[in-house]
């Protein structure tokens, strides 16, 4: 067995990750506390050097690598490339956050790039042993991650629940991974899609391990009823771990079920299909109704993930070119919009206050007319109401949903949006019509300040000329899918 | 000479540009500044409206001032845009009532200035483009971003009890306009992948899909209407929006609903019209009957002044379903007559309530002897809405009376009597706030009119005279659209 360096090409970025992430780690330790911002500062240009090796080994075509257990297509490339940026504006909005709560330590950056290269390795995986690693890597990073504030009792609770529950879907998935290696006699995914596509392989056992594999794709999306951890892990993890799992962690699921429903398991699509309708269904109704109840920001912008995780899968069950891209773009503006969502709660926060309760948004438009304007353009942009992004995104999975026949769930997607509009609403409310009873000025930093602005108006031009994102992924799944 | 101009795009986009500008200006300490920039802008977004008018050729159903672009591919919409006689009126209406509600929030409106102003000028261009947007996915746009603002005009400037009745506003508006999307949908699968209003007008459809989609419009539209008996948000909203607001949704907001039927239900669905027609006659006199007893008795001015609305409202749904072309025609000209009425009216309670701070009619009386000028105008805006005749609230009515008779008698009847009603709630309301003693020691320190209530009160009573007497350049710009669109709903479009 001979490894030829051309190889290797399709894998330059992971590579080169993992290089960088073990300098890091190593070169943080001998860097004092007061110069702890080159750690931050080589974290950004490891991201920026994936970002140049990802733009320019993209190809267009699907190339293999170590035979066959790892690709870079467009989908990949695209993704990731979106990955990167997504960690680089956490990153960004973090910054302050974290320093003022004594987690401005070597350790955050290295592992917030180890889970970034787990989450590569899940968006490029082509052999559903290297998406299982891909998944351990990022799961257990992220476990650290939560429980990194290690004197919080909050934080440690729901590292703990993360952990277990987090270990059962891996164990179920791991499990519908082997039934259907029994059925299909290989764990390569093509090959797979090819066996299947023949109609060969004992169908009770494919479609055993078909429930466990939807099973773990659900927990980890975390659309009902796997959504337990959401809320809890969410609330109790540190605001800057919450916007790392709530936006990055999607996009390489995203990936992960595109890899294993779509290219793998898409001659199964009619079973999986009727599984994917009751758990829209669910999730939309337990997020948005559960929602209206919460008092605590970030347990309700829990509770409204999952309810647009819900809305997700209602562009994959149409289970065609047209509903993958449209989850695809309801996924990427979705993370966009949360990022802005998240980051706002870390830029009203400072040391020793924690911005999450919706009370302490009372008053925001008498305290800063400008962040509260950027607010209500995210909170309008979740709520799915034009000219913002998140309607196209609402408009390009009801479409989907109709196309394939179910206009009945297009229906009910629309009254739970309604009542989803209600607790937005809230927010916009508290915003402008209450008075504010905190009068502490908001400054951020320069770099935060600009970056917010640029997401909350980003919604707004992403929702005028929403062209451009929509082409990109219909390119993406037209070339890889 | 204007030929060139994308007009349409203008009486669009101008305001909502200078509703940025005076967003831009900031605190409240540039507040002279935002006002003077609001006037010059609205000024503006109405003066780009009237080429609409003097260009417009009032003999042909066809669209005009068409702008045609792609805007997303990827769903085959376009940046669609053109008028007929139906829609093009209500632009400048619409430009023309946000130049009154900038003039009327002068001085009234002390905090955030420049917020109120932007947002009145930001939802004018939205409205226009609501009625200009010939894509339905444009449509739909303009249709909910127009919330948001008014939303906000509602919750900020509103009255003590404006959280709920902004809240109740949007969520009501947006049930409706949820299922219009889903029917949008729909359309744009069985046309083969057009959101164009036009494609989706020739579509053939069988009779359930056709009942489907009429009811998915008609609850969006009914809403917006709104009418009996999803009305309810109406009064709520009237009684704490601002004056300006209550203006703009009782003189524009509510015509978008009538206008929705107009451009979607009838044409897209025409079998189910006529098959619905008796339903929507009902409720429809229900509105005009009933409203008309729940508006005497209020004791709040606005809220009274909100049922008439949802009453006056009742007619022109009337006068579309009786499917004749002196109905629908009367149901327009209702329609523009009720924008100059209403917008007076509660102009006229905004100039009693920013001196008294008061709705409760009990709280005046005898106002005759203190504001003279005020008591003139709002005699002649009090009539008006009675349907007087000779001012513009007596032509539509009578229109949609007469045809009324021409399809059922009763129909006729059960309307007429809201000549009676009518009267009876709108004068003795003028009795009591202008007539008898004194009993309000405050009413003594009442002024009369400024020279800035002055102007618009007067402007909208030359308008609604003007109307009242001569209202052929109103309908002779709608009769060729209104018999065109008559023609296409007669026709049936099962397959």
């Amino acid at each position: 067995m001979n490894l030829a360096l051309a190889d290797l090409m399709p894998l330059l970025p992971e590579i080169f990750l993992l290089t960088a992430v073990s300098f890091i780690l190593i070169f943080d330790l001998f860097l004092s506390d007061a110069r702890r911002y080159i750690t931050y500062t080589l974290t950004l240009l490891a991201l920026l050097g994936c970002g140049w090796l990802t733009f320019t080994t993209a190809t267009g075509m699907p190339t293999y690598a170590m035979h066959g257990m790892f690709v870079d297509d467009m989908l990949s490339d695209v993704l990731k490339l979106m990955l990167y940026l997504t960690v680089a504006i956490v990153l960004v909005y973090s910054r302050d956050y974290i320093r003022q709560r004594g987690m401005f330590q070597g350790e955050f950056f290295s592992l917030i790039l180890f889970a970034t290269l787990g989450m590569m390795v899940m968006i490029s995986a082509s052999n559903f042993l290297t998406l299982y690693i891909g998944l351990e890597l990022m799961s257990l990073s992220l476990y650290a991650l939560v429980a990194l504030q290690r004197d919080s009792a909050i934080a440690s609770e729901a590292a703990m629940k993360y952990f277990v529950l987090g270990a059962l879907a891996s164990g179920m998935l791991l499990y519908g991974m082997s039934m259907l290696y029994g059925a299909t006699g290989t764990l390569d995914i093509s090959k797979m899609a090819g066996v299947l596509q023949q109609g060969l392989g004992n169908n009770v056992v494919l479609v055993f391990g078909l429930v466990f594999i939807i099973a773990g794709l659900a927990f980890k999306l975390g659309v009902a009823p796997f959504h337990m951890w959401i809320p809890d892990v969410y609330h109790g993890a540190p605001t800057a771990i919450t916007l790392f799992i709530g936006t990055a962690s999607k996009i390489a699921a995203l990936g992960f079920v595109f890899r294993i429903l779509a290219q793998g398991l898409q001659s199964l699509s009619p079973d999986w299909q009727s599984m994917l309708v009751i758990m829209a269904v669910l999730s939309m109704a337990i997020g948005n109704i559960t929602a209206i109840a919460q008092t605590n920001l970030k347990r309700m912008l829990a509770y409204s993930t999952i309810s647009h995780m819900g809305f997700l899968l209602l562009g994959l069950l149409a289970a065609d070119i047209n509903g993958y891209t449209s989850a695809m773009f309801y996924m990427l503006t979705y993370v966009l919009t949360s990022l802005g969502s998240f980051g706002m709660i870390m830029l009203l926060s400072r040391k020793g206050f924690e911005a999450d309760k919706l009370d302490d948004l009372k008053g925001l438009n008498q305290r800063s007319p400008w962040y509260a304007f950027i607010m209500l353009l995210l909170m309008f942009s979740l709520a799915g109401i034009p000219p913002t992004v998140g309607f196209y995104a609402k408009l390009s999975v009801l479409q989907a949903v109709v196309n394939a026949g179910y206009v009945w769930l297009a229906v009910v997607a629309v009254i739970f949006s309604l009542i989803g509009a209600f607790y937005y609403l809230r927010v916009v409310k508290l915003m402008y019509f209450d008075k504010p009873y905190d009068h502490h000025p908001i400054k951020p930093q320069a770099d935060f300040g600009v970056l917010m602005s640029a997401n909350g108006l980003g919604m707004l031009a992403l929702g005028i000329l929403p062209q451009p994102l929509m082409a990109i992924c219909a390119y993406a799944i037209g070339k890889s899918l | 000479m204007l030929a060139g101009y994308p007009l349409l795009s203008l009486a669009i986009w101008v305001p909502i540009i200078a509703g940025m500008l005076v967003l831009a200006t900031g605190s409240d300490r540039n507040a002279p500044l935002a006002r003077w920039l609001a006037l010059i802008g609205s000024v503006l977004g109405f003066v780009v409206t009237i080429p609409l008018y003097t260009q417009f050729d009032a003999l042909t159903a066809n669209m005009q001032f068409i702008e045609l672009a792609r805007w997303i591919p990827a769903f085959n919409i376009h940046y669609h845009l053109g008028v007929d006689g139906i829609a093009m009126p209500f632009i400048l209406l619409n430009s023309f009532t946000t130049v009154l509600v900038v003039i009327a929030g002068w001085q009234v409106i002390q905090t955030k200035p420049a917020q109120y102003m932007a947002a009145f000028l930001i939802m004018s261009g939205l409205i226009n483009g609501v009625f200009a947007a010939m894509d339905a996915v444009l449509f739909y746009v303009f249709f909910e971003a127009m919330l948001i603002p008014m939303f906000l005009v509602i919750g900020v400037w509103g009255g003590p009890n404006r959280v709920y009745a902004a809240v109740k506003f949007f969520l009501y508006t947006l049930m409706g306009s949820l299922l219009m999307l889903v029917a949008f949908i729909y359309l744009y699968f069985q046309s083969g992948g057009s959101f164009e209003i036009l494609d989706y007008q020739r579509l053939p459809l069988g009779m359930t899909a056709q009942i489907l989609i009429f009811i998915a419009f008609f609850l969006s539209f009914a809403v917006k209407v709104p009418m009996w008996p999803v009305h309810t948000w109406l009064p709520d909203a009237h009684v704490e929006a601002p004056t300006g607001g209550s203006v703009v949704l009782a003189a524009i907001t509510l015509k978008i609903g009538a206008y929705g039927f107009l451009r979607f239900n009838l044409p897209i669905a025409p079998d189910a019209s006529h098959y619905l027609s008796g339903f929507i006659i009902t409720i429809s006199l229900i509105a005009v009957v009933y409203i008309s007893f729940v508006a005497l008795a209020q004791s709040d001015m606005k809220k009274l002044i909100a049922y008439s609305s949802i009453a006056h409202m009742g007619f022109v749904t009337l006068g579309f379903f009786l499917f004749n072309s002196l109905g629908m025609e009367g149901g327009l000209v209702q329609m523009i007559s009720h924008g100059f009425i209403s917008a007076a009216m509660f102009l006229s309670v905004g100039v009693m309530y920013d001196r008294l701070h008061s709705r409760q009619i009990s709280d005046y009386g005898g106002l005759a002897k203190k504001m003279p000028i005020f008591a003139a105008f709002f005699m002649l805006f009090a009539m008006a809405n009675a349907g007087l005749p000779a001012t513009s609230g007596f032509i539509g009515e009578f229109m949609v009376i007469l045809s009324a008779i021409k399809v059922n008698f009763w129909y006729a009847f059960l309307a007429a009597t809201s000549l009676i009603t009518g009267a009876a709630y709108t004068l003795w309301m003028y009795k009591r706030v202008v007539f008898g003693n004194i009993t309000n020691p405050h009413v003594e320190d009442m002024k009369d009119v400024s020279p800035r209530e002055f102007s618009f009160l007067a402007v909208l009573a030359v308008l609604i005279l003007a109307m009242g007497i001569y209202p052929k350049p109103v309908t002779e710009i709608m009769h060729a659209s209104v018999n065109n669109l008559l023609a296409h709903v007669a026709l049936s479009k099962l397959p």
